[in-house]
């Protein structure tokens, strides 16, 4: 195994990596600014990518299927907030885990219902669908790099708008202090459609763009689910920019303990999280 | 998108139409009781399809016979398994002990396998497997009262080993899921492949459900073996295929696998799955008449195509109807009928076959390559193959 061994895997590793932080990004912002733990986080991630796949069926255009299931998911976003998570403010965690863990039935019930419970596949865009050549057998598809370039976009968007716009510093604030926002004159209930319905968008995105790679099965929220969780919590609960490293670290050491430590991969990001609590026990980054 | 619509239409009728028949049967032989078979399959969950399809296929072959033999009418008991281990004891008992089915056809899931085993040991009712591919369920476990209308594990696999060598592959990597049914088939291809001569120069196993490939399809390139060969089934099967593609590793180390990596995947797989290469006991494109027949009828009825585990279904069906009909209709005496179930030789789509001494199939394996789509025979890769049931005493 020689250095080109180690290049490609790290850039498995980060782009693994940006990608779990498109997946987990919504899930902090929405817990740090709303304190709202949505549990079916993971099935708007699968709700994206079964959108991606209908509309790339029925365009057979990825990109508007693209625009139009980002769309769709906002509007799902915006509607479970306003007639469902809206009653939960004022309530304790556990009336959350009820409603969010009963979305997770809702959503897959719809799934299987409207898609059936064969496995499905969504095309590479043929624009996206070459490959550049790494070593002498190993090409890097470049849909993978779009995925990559998606991610950062995302991370840079959201570092922008959270530093440098009015709503950004409304987000932070609810984070630090929501009584003393609502206090000062602030919407807050608005602020909580926005940011709730961004979250939605956000887990949406990441099923949306990774379609075209993953496969499309029952139950593949729950999947995905597990892996924010260990991200979120590594990073800080509610935490941005410690959901990004903490999505780069797990994307390293899941990259290379499948390979180097094959023997504990299946729990070496468990075992990392444990070590990282024991240090932190807030996560690497709580506010 | 409209296929629900369009199942449960034809369902309904096949329903209506089997009651009315049933219920005509049961009048024109008023003194005769029901013969009781109890399905024990997944009806919702990961493994929904797959249980849907093995109960399709045990109705169509009932059907055939107008839904009764030797004058008895059918009664069906559906249980849901959900495919979880758990369930499996407490959902047997409640049909051996308190709905004293004669016969319970289930499971898909090996783990289900293996607790309901356990549940109808010694007792008055006869398991028919559908599906769980288990070595276990034919081998160290086996029963007098628990058949299989499937495979093995071992058999899906094993006769891969020799043909990878005959291909000219003397390195090969192999990698599957890190769980039961992959540890079988990873192992069977071992046993053959290097008794032939070949070397497996490194085994792959991938946390389950783990499909985060990247990192393993990178050591298998910088291994450079002369081919791989992997077991992944469903959704698993379809990200596998998708990603040794784009890694730009198919045009240059073959892709060998258990059927299962290409059963009912390829249309999601795309282009991906060309040239894949398989062993299987089955193949959709089987060219004998009681396949095409079967086909035939099962689009016409559940207006989808037939798949393996249909098939399977339905030779569980037969195996019922050929051995009640051999016994005249007596399911009182199970020794007599188990006697005439290991007698039987049954007319499967796949073709004919019999039971081993442990009551798994002894059945040709194909030699299959995905072209345009479909997994067409390129050979039988071995004839009446039988499983060596090892550890069992039957």
């Amino acid at each position: 195994m020689d250095s080109s061994f180690y290049l490609v895997q790290l850039l498995n590793a980060v782009q693994y990596g940006l990608l779990l932080f498109l997946i987990a990004s919504g899930l902090t912002l929405v817990f740090g600014v709303m304190g709202i733990l949505n549990l079916a986080h993971g099935s708007m991630y699968m709700i994206g990518a079964y959108l991606a796949y209908y509309f790339t069926f029925l365009t057979d255009n990825f990109f508007l299927a693209f625009l139009i299931s980002g769309a769709i998911a906002l509007i799902i976003g915006f509607i479970i907030e306003r007639f469902l998570i809206i009653h939960l403010y004022k309530r304790d965690h556990l009336d959350q885990v009820l409603l969010t863990v009963g979305l997770i039935f809702v959503f897959n019930a719809i799934q299987s219902f409207v898609w059936g419970n064969d496995p499905l596949g969504v095309e590479v865009p043929s624009l996206l669908s070459g490959s550049i050549k790494l070593t002498d057998i190993i090409e890097y598809p470049v849909y993978r790099l779009f995925i990559s370039g998606v991610c950062i976009v995302v991370a840079v968007g959201m570092y922008l708008i959270i530093n440098r716009t009015k709503l950004g510093m409304m987000i932070r604030a609810g984070e630090s202090d929501r009584n003393m926002v609502e206090n000062l004159g602030v919407d807050i209930s608005k602020l909580f459609t926005i940011v709730f319905a961004i979250g939605v968008l956000l887990s949406a995105l990441a099923g949306i763009v990774s379609a075209p790679i993953v496969s499309l099965v029952p139950g593949m929220g729950e999947h995905v689910l597990i892996s924010c969780f260990v991200v979120v919590v590594i990073g800080g609960l509610g935490s941005i920019k410690g959901a990004f490293v903490a999505a780069l670290i797990v994307g390293l050491v899941d990259t290379f303990a499948s390979v180097l430590l094959p023997e504990i991969s299946s729990m070496s990001i468990y075992l990392l999280m444990a070590l990282i609590l024991l240090v932190k026990p807030q996560g690497l980054f709580k506010n | 998108m409209n296929n629900k619509k369009k199942i449960l239409k034809p369902l309904l009728h096949a329903s209506i139409a089997a009651c009315v028949a049933s219920m005509s049967g049961y009048l024109s032989a008023n003194e005769q009781t029901p013969i009781k078979i109890g399905m024990m399959l997944p009806f919702s969950g990961v493994y929904a399809g797959l249980g849907e399809a093995a109960r399709n296929g045990l109705k169509q072959a009932l059907k055939e016979n107008q839904n009764t033999i030797s004058g008895r009418p059918i009664e069906f008991i559906e249980m849901d398994t959900e495919a979880k281990p758990a369930r499996a004891p407490e959902i047997t008992s409640s049909l051996v002990d308190n709905q004293k089915a004669d016969f319970i056809v289930g499971p898909v899931h090996s783990g289900v396998a293996m607790g309901m085993i356990k549940s109808i040991k010694g007792k008055d009712s006869i398991m028919i497997i559908p599906n769980a591919g288990a070595n276990a369920a034919t081998g160290a476990f086996c029963q007098p009262n628990v058949f299989r209308t499937s495979f093995s594990s071992w058999q899906t696999a094993y006769p891969m080993g020799k043909e990878a060598f005959d291909m000219g592959y003397k390195k090969v990597v192999t990698m599957s899921w890190n769980y039961g049914f992959g540890k079988e088939s990873l192992a069977a291809f071992n046993e053959s492949f290097t008794s032939a001569g070949g070397e497996v120069v490194k085994k792959i196993l991938v946390p389950f459900p783990k499909t985060e490939f990247q990192s393993y399809l990178t050591e298998i390139a910088s291994i450079k073996p002369d081919a791989v060969f992997v077991f992944f089934a469903g959704g698993g099967a379809v990200k596998f295929v998708k990603d040794y593609d784009a890694m730009g590793l198919k045009g240059k180390i073959p892709l060998l696998g258990s059927g299962f990596l290409t059963e009912g995947t390829t249309k999601a797989q795309g282009p991906a799955s060309e040239g894949v290469i398989t062993t299987l006991h089955y193949a959709d494109s089987l060219d004998n008449a009681k396949n095409t027949t079967f086909r035939q009828q099962y689009q016409e009825q559940y207006g989808k195509p037939a798949d393996l585990f249909s098939v399977q279904g339905y030779d569980a069906g037969q195996l019922i109807i050929d051995a009640v009909t051999a016994t005249k209709g007596n399911t009182a005496d199970k020794d007599a009928l188990i006697k005439q179930m290991e007698q039987l030789e049954i007319d499967s789509p796949r073709g004919a076959f019999k039971f081993s001494k442990a009551h798994n199939p002894i059945q040709n394996v194909y030699l299959r390559k995905v072209v345009d789509g479909q997994n067409t025979v390129m050979k039988i890769a071995q004839q009446n193959l039988e499983d060596p049931a090892r550890g069992c005493k039957l």
